[in-house]
């Protein structure tokens, strides 16, 4: 199987001499007994979108939360942009990481939640602005342009003075995506972002991240449970299945033509 | 008539206490805040020794009484250590404010802990730091839920006053009780215009604690 992987990696388009901006090194994570990620091997390249699927609990939550540090891997290493995310270098000795460490590597990377996590005591504008201001030192001004052309951007130019309470779970989860974006991340985590919406509202929000993604410039790592939309909008598709990657390569390949057969369990239920 | 006159009597014997009364309860109400908000943040501390060292002071002074606490400020303390506080009004907010500041510290540390571990994700997602966190993230969705419990606490506190009489401190309970002493038969009328006083002294703190319990339901939902 580590073949496989392999093989499939390197027939990747975006794998031509170009350095990865993540790399997951034989990563391991356990919640107590229970060993959810069993050494995973993952690079992820500049600009690329990885979409990642898989039955509920094999882990492809923990991989992005571990990227964003919400979550510490058990073992292994994860690289971003050539810098180690969890342990830093002290005397000559790998030690893990201090928070200093740990904003300085993260601060490339963004993230969109399941359940929005808006801030609910400030506008939707306040939402947006307030990293810029206050963690990239960016001025009021600036910070407060850019937001509301990301908010515009995202279609809710004219909710800018609204609180969350005040919107759709479409729109929230809109919002969500313009505070993230604002911070000009290399890398974006979309975790689920459409699966705590009426179905309605599930459009609207696809509608952005399509947006965002032929942009280009930033990779982005999508886990979803929307098949068509990893299909048209990844570059790669991730099989995750028992801690390991069970299949990957090009979503037309993997979603259409792959023989695994636990792969193949997972995809019939979706399509029933 | 004859209770008309009493109450005519009494009234202006209990008004030369109630100075007193006002300013130990806006003095202890305000450390109270003060030794709850550093109690409470010390709590959800990182570090060990300081979330420790803080319950041992608040598990103390919540699980031993009010007035033993203020005798022990005014009379044991300066007697053992012959340092100490022999300004009884001092002792009065200071024993008031440590006690109440060990409950009220609870609400803040409750508060913090209730507030939905997402949006202290979503933070660090946007790579707040952990001061920031709590500054701008945190403690303002935690403070909206004090509200109400810090009014109530208010109106505890004010009624907790009275206990500075005990220390000899002239407010308005003391000179209730003086003016009993010296004319037996106006005690009913004495401890009814007490009744009557802190009530009118809570009016305004229940009405803030309503405007408290509005803030917090209006501020939170998300
Ligand atoms: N904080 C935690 N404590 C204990 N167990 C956890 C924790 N987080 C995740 N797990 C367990 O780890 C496993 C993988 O969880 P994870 O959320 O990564 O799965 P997932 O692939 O995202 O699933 P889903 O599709 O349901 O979201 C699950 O069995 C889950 O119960
Ligand atoms: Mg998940």
């Amino acid at each position: 199987m580590v073949e496989s992987v392999k093989e499939s990696n390197s027939s990747n388009i975006s794998n031509k001499n170009i350095k990865p901006i993540v790399e997951y090194k034989k990563v391991h994570k356990s919640f107590g007994d229970v060993e959810v990620l069993k050494g995973l091997d993952l690079n992820i390249f500049p600009g690329e979108k990885v979409a990642l699927i898989g039955p509920s609990g094999s882990g492809k939550t923990t991989i992005i939360r571990m990227l964003m540090t919400l979550e510490q891997p058990t073992s292994g290493e994860i690289i971003v942009d050539g810098k180690n995310l969890w342990h830093m270098e002290k005397n000559g000795k790998l030690v893990p990481a201090s928070e200093k460490h740990l904003r300085e590597v993260r601060g490339d990377i963004g993230m969109v939640f399941q359940h929005f996590n808006l801030f609910p005591h400030m506008t939707i504008l306040q939402n947006c602005m307030t990293a810029p201001v206050q963690v990239q030192k960016e001025d009021k001004e600036s910070a407060k342009k850019r937001s509301i052309e990301m908010l515009e951007k995202v279609g809710l130019g004219d909710k800018l003075d609204n609180y969350p309470n005040q919107l759709s779970g479409g729109q929230k989860q809109r919002v969500a995506m313009a505070r993230a974006l604002v911070m000009r991340p290399k890398i974006m985590l979309f975790d689920e972002v459409t699966s705590a919406l009426d179905p309605e509202l599930v459009g609207e929000v696809l509608e952005v991240i399509r947006d965002i993604a032929k942009e280009g410039e930033m990779a982005m790592v999508l886990v979803t449970h929307e098949m068509d939309f990893a299909l048209e909008v990844a570059d790669r598709v991730i099989f995750l299945d028992d801690g390991v990657i069970a299949e990957e390569g090009k979503p037309s390949e993997v979603l259409e033509e792959s023989n695994n057969e636990r792969l193949q369990q997972f995809l019939y239920r979706f399509r029933s | 008539m004859i209770i008309i006159n009493a109450m005519i009597e009494v009234f202006p014997v209990l008004m030369k206490g109630i100075n007193i009364t006002i300013t130990v309860f806006i003095f202890s109400s305000i450390f109270s805040y003060i030794f709850a908000f550093i109690a409470g943040l010390c709590r959800v501390s990182n570090n060990r020794l300081v979330r420790g060292g803080t319950s041992i002071y608040v598990e103390i002074f919540r699980g031993t009484s009010l007035i033993v606490q203020l005798f022990w400020l005014y009379y044991a303390i300066p007697m053992l250590f012959d340092v100490g506080i022999d300004n009884r009004l001092a002792a009065g907010v200071l024993a008031i404010s440590l006690n109440y500041g060990a409950y009220m510290s609870e609400i803040v540390r409750g508060s913090i802990l209730a507030v939905d571990k997402g949006q202290t994700e979503a933070s660090i997602a946007l790579n707040l730091s952990r001061s920031q966190r709590m500054r701008i993230v945190i403690f303002p969705q935690a403070f909206r839920m004090m509200l109400p419990e810090f009014g109530n606490y208010l109106i505890q506190i004010l009624k907790a006053t009275s206990l500075v009489s005990l220390i000899g401190m002239t407010d308005i309970l003391y000179h209730g009780n003086i003016l009993r002493s010296t004319n037996l038969s106006a005690a009913p009328t004495v401890y009814l215009l007490l009744l009557v006083f802190y009530f009118i002294m809570a009016l305004p703190l229940i009405f803030l604690t309503r405007k408290g319990e509005q803030i917090s339901k209006r501020g939170v939902a998300s």
